[in-house]
């Protein structure tokens, strides 16, 4: 009991540092890119991040292993996660504006972007890839978005102190982002063989 | 957004260079970083974008006058996610090496910002044919810049290049024997070549197209 706990740990560990989605895996660039510009913003959507991340995660594999196996269609599993993902992120969107407004105005931007984000729709796909189990599958998508809760917030304070440094005219802007973001993947690699699953 | 007074040919040209989709967008930024380390993949990743998006685009315009305003979205990302599904099986079938590296990007494809913004702001008001030259363009636009960046990590990072000669087969030219600089290749690199190629842009359009009458940005 004790040592499957131990390697849920590991599994958190290792998809939000080690694997970590930004830095390793180069996913979810858009929005990474797109939001990290305030420190305010970016832990907005952290937050929600985090938070669709498990429960779309925690959906797709019953959908996976109770429908799309037992029916032999696996190969149609991007077309049914996009819609589990667009329509739970509908959901959530009306559900949160009923029940609290106040939450909402405050990250009902950020749900809207979420369902275009391929992070979203790569944690499913590699849940269903790599035969997790439920817990696992929910492990792997906590550990994914507190990976990128992470990454975001480090960006969005180191661009939000860049804004006074005086860069060369051509990078102005993303260019110099991306250099940035270069320079702690650097570092993130260090996390590489921390733990060997 | 009148199509009537732009030739296809302007068209087509807008997607590689004006709006270059990496570039220029900096949208659907995940596989030029993750899968451009090798110009082979680069270049059969590039040209898995160019199919999916001019199919996408011709079949949202055939379909524009059924498809309900209301429900656009939803309809908009089958068709984006069944063109995904059939370029993944292909792939899978006749490049099995390339497939086994970018097989999860090719699958992520579908989340591709890029490829639904054409079908939203073009294909679903053009008729065919603009919105073929518009998805060529597109897509011709991000096979150039993957295969720009591929080229560049492989050469500076390894001191080869990787051709594609046919479907299974590849010819690799090297050039140092050594590795010039490891770090272009690895997982960081792909950033800093990203950031450089992009600054290297913006000064090669600040030098030498600002002179015309547009000004972008």
């Amino acid at each position: 009991m004790s040592n499957e706990f131990i390697k849920l740990f590991e599994l958190i560990i290792s998809a939000s540092l080690i694997n970590n989605f930004v830095f390793t895996r180069f996913l979810g660039l858009c929005i990474f890119f797109g939001v990290s510009k305030k420190m305010e913003t970016a832990v907005g959507m952290s937050i929600t991040f985090t938070s669709v991340m498990m429960i779309s995660a925690a959906i797709s594999w019953v959908v996976f292993t109770k429908v799309l196996v037992p029916l032999e269609i696996t190969f149609l599993e991007i077309i049914v996660f996009i819609g589990v993902i667009a329509g739970l992120v509908q959901a959530s969107d009306t559900i949160m504006k009923k029940i609290s407004p106040g939450l909402y105005y405050k990250l009902g931007i950020y749900l809207a972007l979420i369902s275009t984000n391929c992070i979203i729709l790569a944690v499913p796909l590699i849940n269903a890839g790599e035969k997790y189990t439920f817990i696992q599958s929910l492990a792997f998508g906590l550990g994914s978005g507190l990976g990128f809760a992470l990454a975001l917030i480090i960006m969005a304070s180191i661009r939000e102190k860049l804004e006074l440094a005086e860069v060369p005219v051509p990078f102005r802007g993303l260019p110099m982002a991306f250099v940035v973001t270069g320079l702690i993947a650097l570092a993130f690699t260090g996390f590489s063989g921390l733990i060997t699953l | 957004m009148s199509s009537n007074s732009t030739s296809l040919k302007e068209l087509f040209l807008n997607g590689i260079i004006k709006e270059n989709t990496i570039f220029k967008l900096a949208l659907s930024l995940c596989p030029s970083i993750a899968v451009t380390n090798n110009l082979k993949n680069g270049i059969f990743m590039g040209l898995a974008v160019l199919f999916v998006q001019t199919m996408v685009n011709i079949t949202i315009s055939l379909m524009r006058k059924a498809i309900q305003p209301k429900v656009r979205l939803p309809i908009f990302m089958l068709v984006i996610s069944g063109w995904v599904t059939i370029t993944q099986m292909m792939m899978a079938a006749f490049v099995p090496d390339v497939y086994a590296k970018v097989g999860l990007y090719i699958a992520l494809i579908v989340a591709f910002a890029s490829i639904l913004a054409r079908a939203e702001m073009f294909a679903s008001k053009n008729s065919i044919m603009p919105s073929m030259a518009d998805g060529l363009g597109m897509g011709v636009g991000f096979l150039f810049a993957l295969t720009a960046i591929s080229f560049f990590r492989e050469l500076v990072g390894k001191g080869t290049l990787t051709l594609p000669t046919g479907l299974a087969t590849q010819h690799v030219f090297t050039f140092v024997n050594t590795k010039p600089l490891l770090i272009m290749v690895l997982p960081a690199g792909g950033f800093l070549a990203v950031g450089i190629l992009m600054a290297a842009f913006n000064w090669l359009d600040t030098k030498y197209l600002k002179k015309g009458a547009h000004a972008s940005h």
